[in-house]
């Protein structure tokens, strides 16, 4: 089993999913999970190997003359994010199963998941930038399926747009930055610009490809002013909040930063910008968590606090601050993604998500509980769990930056106290206290629902009281390749007396304090609203609305309806363009070799000019029918002049023809009436000179313009001793070109049979 | 007379672009004629005239005399005038079916009709 199969099979079985629902049914969720589950049994056997240092590339051609190969690259980031992603998948998807079972949709839901977690590692494990950038477009448009996945809902859609709209402008600008990047680094593949670092930093294109890929970053990963999208993403069924938009979509931005931080990282320009926005981005998420009511909204606004702290940690670029974020990272997966699965369980039984009318249900929910205060505990940073080494290490990152030291503490502090709040009001408040009349009468959920949630904070308790489980196999790997030397990671919980776990006391009493004091602080502090004028939510809807005004005004001025009006735009640009280009070719030529003329030429111009001008302006059909048969006759003279007797034959030919076609069809056609005003005669007059005084002035031209000979030439010569014929035109049209005769013939076949059902087939009545 | 030919082939343009232009159905077959007579013309006024020498291989010789005229640009008009008088005849029968079962032939009325 090679990498690309590990994630073509995601897709190959989501395109299954749905024919596989209609069989299997509830089991459907069970069987799905195994895939998920033998590709974490398949990445963890690269442990071994990766703990040792080593890492595994894999290349297809896709487009070699571009630098575009399908290309993997698997080392400790990419398999801690690869496990995480497989791991949870398998999962969320059990709990799907159950928590969406009897939804008419469900099998849509397992290939959108599906899809989604085939591309999500294929952004991940990708090593082309290029096919990195599919995956990544494809995991925003799986995101966009399943934010929408309940399509008749308005509020779903529109978060879904949202969600799409954000991610893919962002995708864009990042496509952009890759290809600097890929200019400025001389290759598309990441394990080749790991080594050229210092050439890409040092290049002038350094800032732009910088910019360009945070906004890729940014976006995906709802930093601060693009963080609206995720808090509107919780429209997805829980599951999928779950899975996207806590434990692995939503880190594809810190992956790429983390991936790009040995090329891109380590100048100021970095630093400063990820750690502004980090910072900004981790209070704004937690003061905004711990005023939400909706179980779900707390955890979505502590997740994009969390995002921030990563971001911010992987803009300090130290050893330290990179630990940090690795181990911050696993922890937040365990506990958030477990969280998630226990607020959907407690909707799912209790029919609310509100926290103000839940309560006392470890009564009735006790293993739900239990998964819950686990993950809670972990989240609030308390020992002996995993979030509590992670939060140990945020603040020694903080305290040990090169600078604001003080100040990046301060709002980690700070940040740590609300997600301490917002821990307990999402994970712990439901369950204790007294209990409150629900919609539904609450009772355990089955084991589908509270497996994932157990297991997941089992392991984060797990993992918190033998990190040795994880540091040396995992973590380790992923911080050696962050940093691009090799480091050791040694986790331990207890660092001894010292101004970390000072800060640490202080967090849980500050928490605490928040937590109690939640319901007077929410009347005091100042409400970030959407709806206010610089808001990006506020910003982000006036611009769709922008949009969909120009949209509308511009399609109303070029799609009029109207067919006279698009020849007339298609009349007037394209000449204009001729002109142009013939100015723009060393000018107008001027009338040429006015000698030479005989008169009777000139009288059939007359005759042609007049036939034209009477046919146009008649209102009687013959009149019209003769006048152009004036027009057509006359131009077979020309032929005959000009040396093309074959023309002259066919063109009387048909000109008879089109006559007699025309005499026969035409008195079934009504009068010509003049239908338009007269200034709209003029207006398409002067049009109409202008077009044909623009053709006059190409004939002109090109009549001067020597044409390459060959080709003629070719079959002057050729055409006695190669074809045995005499007349040039016929033997092209018969044998150096015959193909092209065959393909005349049949164009006249498909016109006669259009003509013949024209006139022959009529609708049945009850089709009128 | 490539400048008087020149002039002809705009006049002919101008007059089937006017035809195109008109909102009585049965003109637009008008226009499609004269617009495929121009556009004939055009190819073989542009690629140079030569009078009365039609690009035919006397007897005995192996290859045309020069000068002559161009036989490539009138073969391709050859196949131009068949296919015009195709399609010709296609829009003629099509117009005429569309009279029948719109009974207009206002152009404008036509819009919005899906019969």
């Amino acid at each position: 089993m090679s990498i690309i199969i590990s994630i073509l099979s995601g897709f190959a079985l989501a395109f299954f999913a749905p024919v596989l629902y209609r069989f299997g049914c509830g089991a459907t969720g069970w069987i799905v999970a195994m895939l998920p589950l033998c590709l974490t049994a398949y990445f963890s056997s690269f442990i071994p190997e990766i703990s040792a240092g080593g890492n595994t590339t894999e290349s297809f051609r896709w487009i070699p003359s571009l630098g575009i190969n399908l290309s993997f690259y698997l080392d400790g980031l990419s398999l801690i994010f690869a496990l995480l992603i497989s791991g949870i998948g398998a999962l969320v998807l059990i709990y799907a199963g159950r928590y969406l079972s009897g939804h008419p949709h469900l099998g849509r839901f397992y290939l959108y998941i599906l899809m989604f977690m085939a591309s999500m590692l294929g952004v991940v494990l990708a090593d082309n930038l290029i096919t990195l950038f599919v995956f990544w477009e494809l995991t925003s448009l799986s995101s966009y399926f399943l934010i929408g996945f309940e399509h008749d809902r308005h509020e779903s859609r529109a978060a879904a747009l949202q969600a799409l709209l954000v991610t893919g402008i962002g995708g864009l600008a990042l496509l952009a930055g890759f290809i600097l990047l890929g200019q400025a680094g001389g290759s598309l593949e990441f394990s080749n610009l790991l080594h050229s670092g210092d050439v890409i930093r040092n290049h002038q294109l350094y800032a732009p490809i910088l910019l360009l890929v945070l906004a890729g970053a940014f976006t995906k990963s709802a930093q601060v002013p693009f963080h609206f999208w995720l808090p509107s993403a919780m429209e997805a069924p829980t599951p999928v909040s779950a899975y996207l938009h806590s434990a692995t979509m939503v880190k594809a931005g810190i992956y790429l930063l983390a991936r790009l931080s040995p090329v891109l990282g380590g100048t100021d320009l970095w630093r400063y910008s990820l750690t502004t926005a980090g910072a900004t981005t981790m209070v704004v998420g937690a003061y905004m968590a711990i005023q939400q009511y909706d179980l779900k909204l707390i955890l979505a606004y502590s997740t994009v606090s969390v995002l921030g702290i990563l971001t911010m940690l992987l803009g300090l670029g130290t050893e330290l601050s990179i630990k940090a974020a690795m181990v911050f990272l696993v922890g937040h997966v365990l506990y958030k993604a477990a969280l998630f699965l226990v607020s959907g369980a407690v909707d799912h039984e209790t029919g609310t998500r509100d926290v103000n009318r839940l309560g006392g249900l470890w009564r009735t929910m006790p293993i739900t509980a239990i998964a819950a205060g686990l993950a809670a505990l972990s989240m609030s940073g308390l020992p002996p769990f995993f979030g509590f080494i992670g939060k140990e290490l945020l603040y020694e990152a903080g305290l040990t930056a090169q600078s604001a030291a003080h100040l990046l503490t301060g709002i980690s502090l700070l940040t740590g106290m609300l997600l301490f709040a917002a821990a307990w009001e999402a994970g712990i408040r439901p369950f204790i206290g007294r209990q409150y009349t629900l919609p539904k009468k609450p009772h355990e959920p089955p084991v589908s629902l509270w497996l994932g949630p157990a297991l997941l904070a089992g392991s984060g308790l797990t993992c918190g009281v033998a990190p040795g489980l994880v540091d040396i196999s995992l973590i380790t790997p992923a911080v050696s390749a962050i940093i691009a030397h090799p480091v050791r990671v040694k986790l331990a919980l207890w660092h001894g007396f010292n101004p970390v776990l000072a800060i640490g006391i202080i967090t849980v009493v500050g928490g605490l304090g928040v937590f109690a004091g939640r319901s007077k602080l929410i009347k005091i502090l100042p409400q970030l609203s959407n709806d206010f004028v610089f808001s990006p939510t506020y910003l982000y809807k006036r611009s769709l609305d922008g949009l969909m005004m120009i949209a509308s005004l511009q399609t109303r001025i070029i799609q009029c309806g109207y067919q006279r009006y698009y020849l007339l735009t298609i009349f007037t640009v394209t000449s204009a363009l001729i002109l142009y280009t013939l100015i723009r070719l060393g000018g107008l030529h001027g009338p040429v070799s006015l000698s030479n003329i005989q008169f009777y030429e000139v009288g059939l111009a007359a005759l042609i000019l007049m036939g034209a001008l009477l046919s146009i302006l008649t209102n009687s059909r013959l009149t019209a029918v003769a006048a152009l048969g004036v027009v057509g006759y006359s131009v077979a003279l020309i032929y005959i002049i000009y040396g093309a007797p074959d023309l002259a034959n066919t063109q009387i030919l048909i000109e008879t023809l089109t006559v007699i076609l025309f005499v026969l069809v035409v008195y079934h056609l009504p009068n010509f009436s003049q239908l338009s005003s007269v200034a709209a005669r003029i207006r398409d007059a002067l049009i109409s000179l202008f077009a044909g005084g623009t053709m006059t002035a190409l004939v002109l031209k090109a009549t001067n313009v020597q044409f390459h000979p060959t080709i003629s030439s070719y079959f002057a010569e050729n055409s006695v001793p190669l074809a045995h014929g005499r007349n040039v035109v016929n033997v092209i049209l018969v044998d150096f070109r015959a193909l092209d005769t065959l393909g005349e013939i049949t164009v006249l076949a498909v016109s006669a049979i259009g003509v013949y059902a024209l006139l022959k087939l009529k609708p049945k009545p009850e089709e009128v | 007379m490539d400048t008087i030919l020149a002039i002809v082939i705009g006049g002919l343009f101008a007059a089937g672009f006017y035809s195109l232009l008109r909102r009585s159905i049965v003109k637009l077959v008008i226009g499609i004629i004269l617009l495929s007579n121009a556009t004939n013309l055009l190819i073989f006024t542009a690629s140079g005239l030569t009078r009365g020498r039609p690009p035919l291989v006397i007897e005995g010789a192996d290859a045309l005399a020069h000068p002559h005229a161009d036989p490539l640009p009138q073969a391709l008009i050859l196949t131009a005038i068949v296919i015009g008088f195709g399609v010709l005849a296609f829009v003629l029968v099509l117009v005429h079916r569309a009279y029948q079962t719109i009974e207009t032939d206002d152009m404008d009325k036509i819009k919005g009709i899906d019969t």
